[in-house]
């Protein structure tokens, strides 16, 4: 059995080949899921995507929106981050969208949206750091730990691009390393077990 | 080891913000603290300050310290004609309804360096409606507003916004709208000529005139909830019956208390129209 935790918000950040995790992730969500779960992920710019419809199918139980401005953080919603912003949360549990400069080449950053939300949820924090090629996402995770949050990095010898999981490892040594399918369960219980 | 060169605190923050509003009256305590923090982290490390107490002691010895915080504080990004699907919406359902008005009156609040106005004044003159329009272009940060009045893009840009205007259902010589000089793209003088820059802080300053379309894309999104409703109330009284506010892709009205006042016209492009 895996330790279980308890965490007032899941936050996931994956860049080239993280698609399929995220979506394995969101199919194990138990419909019952009672914290929120917030997805940034890097898309190219300008291109009219369809992942929140990607997704969807993937996880017909639990709906995945895109947030709009000031809207609020509630338990048992699924958020992926709006392309071309970031994607803040307040002290209040609401979302605010910042259309300010690129962070690692990158407009929703991964290292933005992880530290806003460490600011806010502290230890209660589960930061997901999945497949990648970039260096997008190490900051985040450290902001993450040290405010005694807890973060799970996609092993690298699973992920289609392993570089950006791979700094963070390097980083920061109390990462925990899981494979997809121990991603997937570790999720699950986390969204069951938290009532 | 943080990887910040600079540290803030939301307390430390907070007591900026006071300092900031009685020394320089402009009242920032009103603005999303997520976002705000991050603009004070940048303005630190942009300074190579490192605490809360080095920003206070820099920012109360020196009026001209001030003006160049204020320049950095503000997420002053814009773009031409960002996301055309907002202006193709436009194209086709507010310009034509402005073209009832003899004199159109246009508020852009927050246009930053420009970009958002001259874009809107190329609609306009394609719909044959420029020289009939007055453009009030407003901004808090008096360094944008001089940049704007300029009317000088940087050229490395001009292919994306091209692609843009394409995008919005443009479909002249974009080329023609400005002109190459050195690294910049100089917006043709005809289309600036109706365009008044001047500042004007949405915190502090009141209305000015009647408008028939009030455009703030992306400035709300770093306001509070409460700001954001007195800053549509201010915006609603500022409309003719009947009159369009255009705000960013990301913004509500859902989450204000002044959403009644107003009806879709776009929900998708964020198009209101103020109820008669
Ligand atoms: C991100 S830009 C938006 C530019 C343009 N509207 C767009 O969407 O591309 C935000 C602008 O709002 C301005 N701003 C911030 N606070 C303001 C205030 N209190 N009153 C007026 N303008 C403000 C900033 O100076 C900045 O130019």
């Amino acid at each position: 059995m895996m330790p279980v935790t308890k965490h007032d918000i899941i936050v996931i950040g994956g860049s080239a080949g993280s698609i399929p995790v995220v979506s394995a992730i969101l199919d194990g969500l138990s419909p019952s899921l009672n914290v929120p779960v917030i997805i940034v992920l890097h898309r190219q710019r300008n291109v009219n995507s369809e992942m929140t419809r990607i997704f969807q199918s993937k996880s017909r139980k639990i709906k995945v929106t895109e947030p709009e401005d000031k809207e609020p953080v509630l338990p048992g919603h699924i958020y992926l981050a709006p392309q071309n912003y970031h994607l803040l949360v307040e002290q209040e549990k609401c979302f605010s969208l910042d259309y300010s400069e690129q962070v690692h080449f990158s407009r929703p950053s991964i290292d933005v949206t992880f530290e806003s939300i460490a600011n806010v949820y502290g230890s209660k924090t589960l930061g997901i750091l999945l497949s990648g090629a970039n260096k997008d996402g190490t900051n985040g995770v450290e902001y993450i730990l040290q405010h005694k949050g807890k973060v799970l990095v996609q092993d690298p010898a699973t992920a289609e691009y392993p570089a950006m999981v791979r700094f963070a490892i390097e980083k920061c040594s109390e990462v925990i390393v899981y494979s997809p399918d121990e991603l997937v369960q570790y999720i699950a219980n986390v969204s069951t077990n938290n009532a | 080891m943080p990887h910040r060169k600079s540290e803030i605190t939301e307390q430390e923050l907070n007591d900026l913000l006071s300092l900031i509003k009685q020394v320089y009256g402009y009242d920032f305590t009103g603005y999303s603290k997520a976002s705000l923090l991050r603009r004070f982290q940048k303005v630190m490390d942009d300074a190579k300050m490192k605490t809360a107490y080095d920003l206070r002691f820099y920012l109360t010895n020196d009026r001209k310290h001030f003006d160049w915080f204020l320049q950095t504080v503000t997420v002053n990004v814009t773009e031409m004609f960002r996301d055309p699907g907002f202006y193709k919406a436009v194209r086709e359902k507010v310009i034509q309804r402005l073209a009832t008005y003899p004199i159109i009156k246009i508020w852009h609040a927050g246009c930053s360096t420009g970009e958002e106005v001259f874009s809107m004044a190329i609609l306009l003159h394609e719909a044959g409606l420029l020289e009939r329009t007055k453009i009030y272009a407003t901004d808090i940060n008096p360094a944008n507003l001089e940049k704007a009045k300029k009317g000088i893009m940087p050229l490395q840009q001009m292919k994306d916004y091209t692609f843009n205007y394409q995008q919005s259902g443009g479909n002249r010589d974009f080329a023609d709208y400005y002109t190459a000089r050195y690294n910049g793209a100089l917006i043709r003088k005809e289309l600036r000529d109706n365009i008044v820059f001047a500042q004007h802080n949405l915190v502090t300053d009141g209305m000015f005139n009647e408008f028939q379309l009030i455009c703030c894309r992306n400035v709300l999104i770093y306001f509070e909830k409460e700001l954001q409703n007195r800053v549509i109330s201010l915006f609603e009284e500022s409309l003719s019956s009947l009159g369009y506010l255009a705000l960013g892709i990301k913004e509500s009205l859902l989450f204000t208390e002044v959403r009644n006042k107003f009806e879709p016209v776009d929900l998708k492009n964020k198009i209101f129209r103020k109820k008669q």
